[in-house]
């Protein structure tokens, strides 16, 4: 059992030192991870801070962030490890004819010829290290088998070498947009939390520390727009970065009070498919509100 | 942590670790509410509970909650499953809730402000029992006005006192309860007053945008004093009833156990959510079944790798995969008023299944038979695309009752020609046939030309060739048939592609 943190309200504390606002559920997950050395699987929309937050750990942490990103057809020699062939070739030539055979092939497979991949790496590794794996739902079902091992018993296998254990445990983000559902057995290892858009006062709050020079009268209403073209069924949300973004731009526009004519022209910051601000304009020019 | 998977561990590990008794049996009558629910709680993940409850203070509830939650949920749609569950299970079990202490039920208020409080704020001592329905509705408005959360409290708490009309024992359900409290407040008519109250403080008449911003605002505010109401009237019901009968009477289907035939609006909604990542799989299963057995060219880094096992002889030439084809999909939907809850959702799958596939040809009929596939192509809006299928596709021929025999026919005299040995057929629809001629022959003929013909049957197996359904008489001919009614059957229907 390890204790980086002391309690849930501190965490969240140094959480909010380093810019992230985060709340109840997302610190409490968090604390627990650690006190169960058990990995988190962060799931939600795009662009709710899943990413940011292993960030913001390993920077409370003062861990070094080891981040995998995953990808359609990432297999063992990306992710965990791979023998350095060239190497072993060389080896092999250059001693040729002059050692015994089983003395080289006990040589050429030991830890100089073998290249760490993010996984092995995290285990491996002295210091204190935070192990991000990004976008876990694109690999392939298959592939999911490869983080098993090392994310219920914190070791990784190889056939030549024997099996290595990690040195300290590290603590390990999984993200995912949820294009997919992930397998039962990756589920039952790790902890689940799911982050979603924020509420209006989180949001604000966001705002606030994330952009510099905003007031908090436009924070407010930044944070209201939002939370109303949320409630419209569109095919993609506006994230908390394109808030951000929003806001970023209406300071520099130098706008003080948003208006509709600044929502309308604005709007392409928050929305990124046509059909979605032509349908949010309609919307949000219409006093009654939710319209089925 | 390293686990053991053998049951009975359960209680054994757990006390072994030193969990006093009450907070064990306290969970494991938490989990197997669950379980009832119908949550997927393993094992281990109840150990993982027992395991994390230890390291938060059982004084918080939310930390507690959602300690809880993270060992026990592992599926964003099972959230409000789990919560209400733990809402009915552990709803008197906080301090803030006990039910017997009428005394403290209005807060404080802060007295400055008030202009209309007087009356009541005098009437504190008292319980509040003697605030006239008048008072209560202005407490109602102030609370609302501010937004203030404690207020909101008190009053879901009166109102749900005075007007529920809750007697013990009474068997009815907290909806009838929660409409009875809620059609006396007359949410709409405050929140109407509550917006002129705002125009009329603001001077000038706000333009549209700042009101709708405006609604939202309060709109959001009633809605939390609704779940308010709703908690008050759960936690009464749960002390009247016991917390096994509560538990029993709120359970509802999990998301994807909700019929499509009855799901409501909501349901449907977070249905289409789920749909998505189906279909993604889907495509993966078509194109992985293609991908078995065959060879590419000749991939020369991975022999390189491979020839070091023979000291640098490429004796083991490796291949690549060759590329996957793209699956080449015809899917046919009845769509007429039998099954038109399950043609709904229907449509939504094939729009996503389209923007999955490239290539994908979509059929909708009643007794005729027409190509929609255009109508979902560089359509951005689902709704849309369902509106114009619903209005623009020709698919009444006679009377506008199902006639398969028809409509295969039709099908098969325009489109038969285009089906070829990579396309896979699914069709969906009951198979009611109004007693029409089945003409199951062409299914045998597509069937013989195509990859595979599957049939979706929304019914239940049970109704299957009762009366005028005559599903068994085209089954003989399929790959196989479905009984599709909820997600899971559906994601069953793609498993088994695989």
């Amino acid at each position: 059992m390890s204790n980086r943190f002391s309690d849930v309200a501190s965490l969240k504390d140094e959480l909010a030192g380093v810019d992230y606002l985060s709340d109840d559920g997302i610190a409490g997950v968090v604390y627990l991870a650690d006190r169960l050395e058990k990995p988190i699987l962060v799931e939600g929309p795009a662009g709710t801070g899943k990413t940011q937050l292993a960030k913001s750990v390993s920077e409370i942490t003062g861990a070094r962030l080891i981040r995998l990103q995953c990808y359609e057809g990432l297999d063992e020699a990306k992710a965990l490890y791979e023998w350095n062939y060239k190497k072993q070739l060389l080896r092999i030539q250059a001693e040729s004819g002059g050692e015994e055979w089983d003395d080289i092939s006990d040589d050429i497979f030991s830890d100089e010829f073998l290249l760490t991949r993010p996984l092995l790496e995290a285990i491996s590794a002295d210091e204190p290290v935070v192990l991000l794996i990004d976008e876990v739902d694109r690999v392939e079902v298959e592939t999911e088998a490869l983080l098993l091992e090392i994310l219920s018993d914190y070791q990784v296998s190889i056939p030549e070498l024997g099996t290595i254990q990690a040195k300290q445990i590290p603590l390990v983000f999984l993200t995912s947009n949820n294009t997919r559902e992930l397998s039962e057995a990756l589920k039952r290892r790790c902890l689940y939390l799911h982050v979603d858009y924020p509420d209006l006062e989180r949001e604000k709050e966001i705002v606030l520390t994330k952009v510099p020079d905003i007031t908090e009268n436009l924070a407010d209403q930044v944070a209201r727009v939002v939370r109303s073209i949320r409630q419209i069924e569109l095919k993609k949300h506006p994230s908390v970065s394109e808030t951000l973004d929003w806001a970023k731009t209406l300071v520099l526009l130098g706008v003080e009070k948003i208006d509709e004519q600044t929502a309308t022209q604005t709007i392409n910051i928050l929305l990124k498919y046509q059909s979605d601000i032509n349908k949010a304009i309609k919307e949000l020019a219409t006093a009654d509100g939710v319209s089925p | 942590m390293s686990v053991s998977e053998s049951a009975g561990f359960d209680d054994a590990v757990a006390t072994q670790e030193g969990i006093g008794d009450p907070i064990l049996d306290l969970l494991n009558g938490f989990i197997v509410q669950l379980r009832a629910a119908g949550l997927p709680v393993s094992l281990t993940e109840n150990l993982d509970a027992m395991e994390a409850v230890k390291h938060v203070p059982l004084g918080d509830r939310q930390t507690f909650k959602y300690a809880l939650a993270a060992t026990l949920v592992k599926h964003h749609n099972h959230w409000k499953a789990f919560e209400t569950v733990f809402e009915v299970y552990f709803s008197l079990r906080g301090d803030e809730f006990s039910i017997g202490d009428d005394t403290v039920e209005l807060p404080e208020m802060d007295d400055d402000e008030q202009q209309g409080e007087q009356a009541s704020g005098d009437q504190q001592g008292g319980g509040g029992d003697n605030l006239s329905p008048e008072e209560l509705a202005e407490m109602l408005y102030q609370s609302l006005m501010r937004g203030d959360q404690q207020m909101m409290r008190g009053v879901a708490r009166q109102a749900v006192k005075r007007y529920a009309g809750m007697e013990p024992g009474r068997p009815v359900g907290g909806t009838y309860y929660l409409y009875r409290t809620l059609r006396n407040l007359d949410l709409d008519g405050v929140l109407e007053r509550l917006l002129e109250q705002e125009q009329n403080e603001e001077g000038d008449a706000p333009s549209d945008f700042e009101q709708r911003l405006q609604r939202d605002e309060y709109q959001s505010r009633i809605d939390s004093l609704q779940k308010e109401i709703e908690a008050e009237i759960r936690r009464r019901l749960v002390a009247d009833r016991g917390v096994e009968a509560m538990a029993k009477t709120l359970r509802k289907p999990l998301p994807e156990d909700v019929d499509f035939m009855h799901a409501s609006r909501e349901e449907m909604a977070s249905l289409r959510k789920a749909i998505y990542p189906l279909t993604r799989k889907l495509a993966a299963r078509l194109q992985r079944k293609r991908r078995h057995g065959r060879k590419g060219p000749l991939d020369f880094r991975r022999t390189v790798r491979a020839s070091l096992s023979y000291g640098g002889v490429p004796a083991e030439p490796k291949f690549r995969n060759p590329r996957p084809h793209k699956p080449e999909i015809f899917v046919i939907a009845d769509i007429s008023g039998s099954v038109a809850a399950f043609a709904r959702f229907t449509l939504h799958l094939v729009y996503a299944i389209s923007g999955q596939f490239s290539k994908v040809r979509s059929f909708v009929f009643i007794d005729g038979l027409d190509e929609v596939t255009h109508m979902f192509e560089g359509v951005e809006d689902i709704n849309e695309a369902v509106h114009r299928v619903n209005t623009e596709a020709d698919v009444v021929w006679v009377d506008g009752h199902s006639d398969y025999g028809h409509a295969l026919q039709v099908f098969w005299e325009k489109y038969g020609n285009d089906i070829g040995p990579r396309t896979s057929i699914m069709i969906l629809g009951d198979a009611r046939n109004n007693y029409h001629a089945s003409e199951s022959w062409i299914i045998k003929a597509m069937n013989d030309k195509a990859r595979a013909v599957h049939w979706l049957n929304p019914e239940p197996n049970s109704y299957w060739d009762t009366g005028d359904s005559i599903v068994g008489e085209y089954a003989q001919h399929c790959d196989g048939t479905f009984e599709v009614r909820n997600l899971r059957q559906l994601e069953g229907f793609v498993d088994h592609l695989a």
